[in-house]
């Protein structure tokens, strides 16, 4: 018997703005009107100056560990836009902070979450969201039974997911993707390939050619596109949360990016990376083609440039007051948080915790208790 | 279902009220939904549930890919979106890997995110040796459990004590893992109430009152306990604790039984070091120090790996072992 082929796909890579602002007319149906654009841009660079502002924390020694969102904040703005605020839920890691924000985090929740506090996860009431996710690549699965919840309760709701491209290197990723592929849930998983995984590049965390050529294993829509154009983010995200939210199950999203911060502010990049690497995607930045395109439009020049730069600022510092100002949490909370009502170790612990006997019967402790013993008491 | 004749006249097994509890609580609660591995058309490994699929409809008591890690880490997902999901993990050994989203995930979100999201899952597994089972279905990983800040750990072992256990396991706003000792699963049937009724996770129960010495133990090993108990002189007064629950410790029911006795025996099929009966002689030594009239007791696994069946009789308590201990422990 002659062999035939039982299966071809190709991957398809999506720019719809270039490098330099210029937008392709063909590419450009579907995308945002040039208002859209502007807002998102003045928002882009809003996260843009919490994100500086943070690093300069940890700087400091006001905040801990903080991983930099900087150059990613297309990805994460353009998938978060084609969602529906108060509706889509959204399971990010903790590189798309600026999706967060969009559907109504307050700011001051990461920085505290950095701050060492735990009510940076305690997501307000109405706010679609799980809190970022450390380990990496466990959140996919809670995404999958989120939208797997939605579409057992038939809501017309959808989940997005977002990691990085170390992630698919992870067991969780791919029991998430075949899940969501087998069960057909609403939902949209968003690659950030950012080209490195603390210190390991792309090239060495896998041999695939793409990252999205990982989802043709589990027969969903997959796309590559330039993660740092907006538009290009926004047109296929959009695509993806429709086609979920109308019951066409799951998609996958490479949005090719680039970390142009260290890993965290404990990481010093320039131990394993070229500086000439660094500096050609600098010059792919979200921001500067955005700028560029408004400005060819005449929606913005340096003066509004000006003007924003000092708006975002007195929003960030307004920010970072409301988080240094939220006292340090009752230690009473480790233990009435751990269950929904405490159990009588708990309570006992609770109560020894600043004793030398943690958790003792107090008539068993010491020389008192064998003297009373002793005596018939 | 209906009970069957045979369970008209004589009682439920395990299987049966377990299987009993999901159907009730199903019926009550629409956010109840099983997922796991063989569950669905053919009712599980162990059958136990058996019909659930033909009433609820696929949708509800799922056939899941074979992925451990999956079924936990999407029924997490579930359990946030207001779902009450009931994964089973196969076997005791499989949960290895669920093990990362089980406790790194399932355990701490009510306390990382302050209460603000909460993971009302009941986790079923069947657990322990006993059955000529192959490598990784014998094992009994109680504390490793119980040592995981933010789970609740059940193991009852009568119908009666599992259909009101599950029930309120289901019921409870916290992510509780259910052990089912599968060598008990269908050894005996006892008269099981037909309503549906709770008992309540944390507590205790003495399942034979005594003077001399208590027996402190959880699953299959309760009936090895109580064949050891017939095996002793007549004038020896043991009393006997099946803990049921395993985390929270029901710690009052303990001190009181050995406030009284003065000594205790601990048994367990796990293996002996940092084993759950370390915690509870420590626990004893802690409350009870100056009623002790002897050292405590464990009768347990060893710290080997759970051997296969041909020498799985050897490795587990048995009645011999237990009444030995018991001797020794009076006599001191």
């Amino acid at each position: 018997m002659p062999r035939k082929s039982v299966y071809k796909a190709e991957i398809e890579h999506i720019q719809v703005m270039d490098e330099n602002g210029v937008i392709d007319a063909a590419q450009s149906r579907n995308t945002l009107s040039d208002e859209e654009i502007l807002e998102l841009f003045k928002f882009m660079q809003q996260c843009r100056q919490l994100d500086e502002i943070a690093f300069k924390l940890q700087r400091s020694g006001r905040m801990g560990t903080y991983p930099q969102n900087k150059g990613q904040e297309a990805a994460a703005i353009g998938t978060a836009y084609a969602a529906k605020k108060g509706q889509d839920f959204l399971v990010p890691c903790y590189r798309e902070n600026a999706a967060l924000f969009m559907h109504g985090l307050p700011m001051h929740y990461v920085l505290l979450h950095w701050m060492g506090d735990e009510r940076g996860n305690q997501i307000p009431e109405g706010v679609q969201q799980l809190p970022l996710c450390i380990p990496i690549g466990t959140q996919m699965l809670h995404a999958t039974g989120i939208a797997w919840a939605f579409k057992m309760r038939k809501e017309p709701k959808v989940a997005l997911t977002y990691f990085g491209d170390g992630a698919t290197s992870e067991g969780d990723f791919h029991e998430a993707m075949n899940f969501a592929s087998v069960f057909q849930v609403p939902l949209v998983f968003i690659c950030q390939n950012n080209q490195w995984a603390i210190s390991v590049p792309r090239e060495s965390q896998m041999r695939s050619k793409t990252v999205a050529q990982k989802a043709l294993a589990y027969d969903m829509p997959t796309y590559q596109v330039d993660g740092n154009d907006l538009l290009a983010v926004y047109k296929i995200a959009k695509e993806c949360v429709d086609r979920a939210r109308g019951g066409g199950g799951p998609s996958f999203i490479e949005a090719v990016t680039y970390r142009l911060a260290d890993h965290t502010t404990a990481d010093d990049a320039r131990r394993y990376r070229d500086p000439k690497e660094v500096d050609m995607w600098l010059g792919r930045d979200p921001l500067i083609r955005l700028r560029k395109y408004l400005e060819t439009k005449d929606l913005w020049d340096e003066t509004k440039q000006k003007t924003h730069e000092e708006k975002c600022k007195a929003i960030v510092s307004e920010v970072v007051k409301t988080a240094e100002g939220i006292e340090k949490p009752s230690f009473d909370d480790i233990f009435d948080y751990t269950f929904a009502a405490i159990n009588p170790e708990l309570e006992r612990q609770k109560r020894t915790a600043r004793t030398s006997s943690l958790g003792q019967d107090p008539t068993q402790v010491g020389l008192t208790a064998a003297a009373e013993m002793a005596n018939g008491k | 279902m209906p009970r069957t004749d045979v369970m008209k006249q004589k009682g439920l097994t395990l299987v049966d009220a377990i299987n009993e509890a999901l159907e009730q609580e199903m019926t009550r609660d629409e956010r109840v939904v099983i997922l796991g591995e063989d569950v669905g058309a053919n009712g599980g490994v162990f059958r136990v549930t058996e019909g659930l699929q033909k009433i609820f409809g696929k949708d509800r008591v799922i056939d899941t890919p074979l992925a451990e890690s999956g079924i936990m880490g999407t029924a997490i997902g579930l359990a946030m979106a207001g779902m009450r999901p009931i994964p089973e993990i196969q076997f005791d050994g499989f949960l290895g890997p669920a093990y990362d989203q089980l406790t790194n995930h399932a355990a701490r979100y009510r306390t990382r995110t302050r209460g603000a999201i909460t993971i009302p899952l009941t986790v079923r597994v069947p657990v322990g040796g006993g059955i000529h089972a192959p490598e990784l279905h014998s094992d009994s990983p109680e504390a490793i459990y119980a040592h995981t800040p933010g789970l609740k750990v059940v193991m009852p072992c009568t119908p009666v004590d599992a259909k009101g256990l599950l029930t309120a396991a289901i019921r409870d706003p916290d992510p509780v893992v259910f052990f089912e000792p599968k060598r008990v699963y269908r050894s005996f049937r006892e008269e099981v109430p037909e309503e549906e009724y709770t008992i309540p996770i944390g507590h205790a129960k003495v399942v034979s009152e005594g003077t001399d010495l208590t027996v402190v133990t959880w699953g299959a090993s309760v009936f090895e306990c109580l064949a050891a108990i017939d095996k002793l002189p007549e004038d020896v007064s043991i009393e006997l604790i099946d803990l049921r629950t395993i985390y929270p410790i029901d710690l009052d029911t303990i001190v009181q039984s050995v406030q009284k006795t003065g000594r205790c025996v601990i048994v367990h099929e796990a293996p002996k070091t940092s084993g759950f009966g370390a915690e509870i002689s420590s626990l004893i030594q802690e409350h009870c120090f100056l009623y002790l009239k002897a050292p405590v007791q464990r009768v347990a696994g060893f710290d080997t790996v759970m051997p296969y069946y041909k020498l799985e009789l050897d490795y587990l308590p048995d009645a011999k072992r237990i009444a030995e201990s018991v001797t020794q422990t009076l006599a001191y």
